[in-house]
């Protein structure tokens, strides 16, 4: 089984991003990591490849400096990477168009997203992929059975209401929620290893049908504040002030 | 060309407050391009619901069921999405920011080559040309302002950041339409739903929510006596899912749901920013944390440093007291 896992190279995930004063984003102290989700997309995919065989493809749009997610991705047991080569900023259509003309290239089995970027927080790009390929989804995974001789995969999703199963016939894409598993760290001997592992690239103008831009971020702010508040003495006080503000 | 569509996938004859507060989204992107709301209705309620939902001051509602929209899967409500928008002229298809709208919204939006913005809680300047909304990012912590470009741009809202329209006498046309002979995808099965029972109101649309983090040990019950009394939903972090002590649904924050009640009372919650993410605009937020320099303090009302074992009993009795001496006054 040939399994892809997309990656997105993103801020270390408690990071409290701040604006300067003309609301630029201040990005010198910031710390990337491997985007969490994506981080169970690697996870899954290498527990799957342990247990019935094949490959584990690491897959990112962007920069050379995701190449260092890449690493990360190699060092946690990947066997390969791959990199679309991009200035970041594409919006999600466009990484998906990336995306999926690389999967067309590579033919996996299987593709493993996560289910949001902690960026952006678009939680597009995976189903796009699989609209553009015309592939089956399954979002929101907490669980994934893999049935690797008949080419199936039966996955929990974690929907507002509780949970739902579904069924998808591979080729597919599986977008990844927290419970789906624990990602585990790459090991110093994993580190090592991923040195030597193939990493390639391609570059963006071999993309085909690249779309125009149509979505674009044009600026931040900070979020309103919050009046500050008050530290109260006992449950009484607390109880008290509550029924005064006719909130209970 | 100045039109906006919002889809419904309604689980009732009536819509829910976040259904009513896509449309008020959807009425408010239409009155500044001035044009209508039209909304779409997909699935087994459909009609009922679009009956309903003809008394918001809408264009008019456009009922569709099929075969395929019995369990719908994210890839037949794209097709038919994708089908009712291609067959009209809409700058703007929006819905709320739920599982379902998430599941198939980007699926659409890839079948339109439409740009899509998620989770809008701010609509900025429309023309035909340009759609401008905000929207969070960065885990909740910073807005980002977007530009949507093209002729026609999806967007999921979040609910608690729209009014639901008021109802009104006048009634919109309901109009029954067709969909293609198939809709699901020929690999795609839906198997079965797992759905969590519910004993108290709904998080999201709940007045006031009761919640708990790691410091409960597992044991809500003094946090479910206090949202009895209350007349409260029950909530969760991350950390009390994961220990597998409430099902996910219950899951307060970026990856779980947003809420913003008249009051949150968070009870042994840290205040990670994650969680935060999913409650921070609650009109006012209590805290209840043994460990004084918890994050949450930073963003409650009303905090009180206290263990919860003995805090949220209590509490409970006073708002039973008070609860007793009205009903004995009036
Ligand atoms: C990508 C990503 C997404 C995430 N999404 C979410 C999300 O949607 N929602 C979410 O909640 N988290 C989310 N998290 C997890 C988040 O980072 C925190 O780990 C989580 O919110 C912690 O839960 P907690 O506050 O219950 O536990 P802890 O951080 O362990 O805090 C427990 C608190 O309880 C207090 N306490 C202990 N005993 C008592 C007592 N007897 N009385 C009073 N106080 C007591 C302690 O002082 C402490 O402050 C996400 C994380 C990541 C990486
Ligand atoms: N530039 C990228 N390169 C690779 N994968 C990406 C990229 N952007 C998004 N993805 C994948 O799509 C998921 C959802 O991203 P988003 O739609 O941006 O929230 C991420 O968790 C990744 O798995």
């Amino acid at each position: 089984m040939k399994i892809l896992a997309t990656i997105k190279r993103t801020p270390q995930r408690d990071t409290r991003m701040k604006l300067t004063a003309d609301g630029e984003l201040i990005t010198d102290q910031v710390q990337y990591e491997v985007n969490p989700f994506d981080e169970l997309a690697v996870e899954e995919a290498l527990r799957i490849r342990d247990k019935v065989g094949g490959e584990v493809v690491a897959l990112s749009v962007g920069s050379a400096a995701a190449s260092e997610q890449l690493q990360t991705a190699l060092a946690m047991g990947a066997d390969r990477a791959l990199r679309v080569e991009f200035e970041n900023g594409l919006d999600p259509l466009q990484i998906a168009t990336a995306l999926a003309d690389a999967i067309r290239r590579e033919s996996p089995d299987l593709v493993l997203c996560g289910k949001l970027a902690i960026d952006d927080e678009n939680g597009q790009v995976p189903l796009m992929v699989a609209e553009l390929l015309d592939w089956p989804h399954a979002s929101f995974a907490s669980k994934v059975e893999l049935d690797a001789d008949a080419k199936k995969a039966q996955v929990t999703c974690e929907v507002d209401g509780g949970l739902e199963v579904v069924e998808i016939e591979l080729p597919g894409v599986i977008t990844t929620d927290l419970r789906l598993n624990e990602p585990r760290y790459a090991s110093l001997p994993g580190i090592l290893r991923a040195k030597k592992k193939p990493s390639d690239v391609i570059a963006g103008s071999e993309i085909a049908d690249m779309p125009e831009p149509a979505l674009r971020v044009t600026g931040y702010r900070q979020l309103p504040p919050r009046e500050q508040g008050e530290i109260v003495e006992s449950a009484e006080e607390l109880a008290e002030k509550l029924i005064a503000k006719n909130l209970v | 060309m100045a039109d906006c569509l919002v889809v419904l996938v309604p689980g009732a004859e009536q819509p829910s407050r976040s259904e009513l507060a896509a449309v008020g989204f959807g009425r408010q992107v239409a009155e500044q391009l001035g044009g209508h709301c039209d909304v779409l209705l997909l699935g087994p309620q459909a009609s009922a619901c679009g009956q309903a939902v003809a008394a918001y001051g809408i264009g008019k509602a456009l009922v569709a069921d099929h075969p395929d929209l019995a369990q719908p899967t994210g890839e037949a409500l794209a097709a038919a999405i994708a089908h009712v928008a291609s067959a009209a002229d809409y700058r703007l298809i929006a819905a709320s920011a739920t599982t379902i709208a998430r599941d198939c919204f980007p699926r659409a939006a890839a079948r339109l080559k439409a740009p899509m913005a998620s989770d809008v809680v701010e609509i900025g300047q429309c023309s035909a040309d340009v759609l401008r909304f905000t929207k969070p990012c960065f885990s909740g912590n910073l807005l980002e302002e977007l530009e949507l470009h093209g002729s026609t741009a999806l967007a999921t809202c979040r609910a608690s950041a729209f009014e639901p329209p008021a109802a009104s006498d006048a009634s919109a046309d309901v109009q029954t339409i067709q969909l293609p002979e198939k809709l699901a995808h020929p690999r795609k099965r839906f198997v079965e739903a797992k759905r969590t029972p519910l004993e108290r109101p709904e998080l999201t649309e709940a007045d006031v929510v009761v919640s708990g983090g790691r410091g409960t040990k597992g044991d809500f019950t003094p946090l479910e006596e206090l949202a009895d009394v209350l007349g409260a939903a029950i909530g969760a972090s991350r950390a009390v899912v994961d220990a597998g002590w409430l099902p996910n649904d219950f899951q307060v924050g970026q990856t779980g749901k947003v809420v913003a009640p008249k009051l949150y009372i968070a009870c042994g919650i840290s205040g990670a920013i994650q969680h935060l993410a999913g409650m921070r605009n609650s009109k006012v937020i209590v805290a209840i944390n043994k460990d004084p320099n918890a994050p949450i303090f930073e963003v409650a009302d009303y905090g009180l440093v206290a263990d919860l074992f003995d805090a949220v009993p209590k509490l409970t009795a006073a708002f039973r007291a008070a609860r007793q001496e009205q009903g004995a006054a009036s």
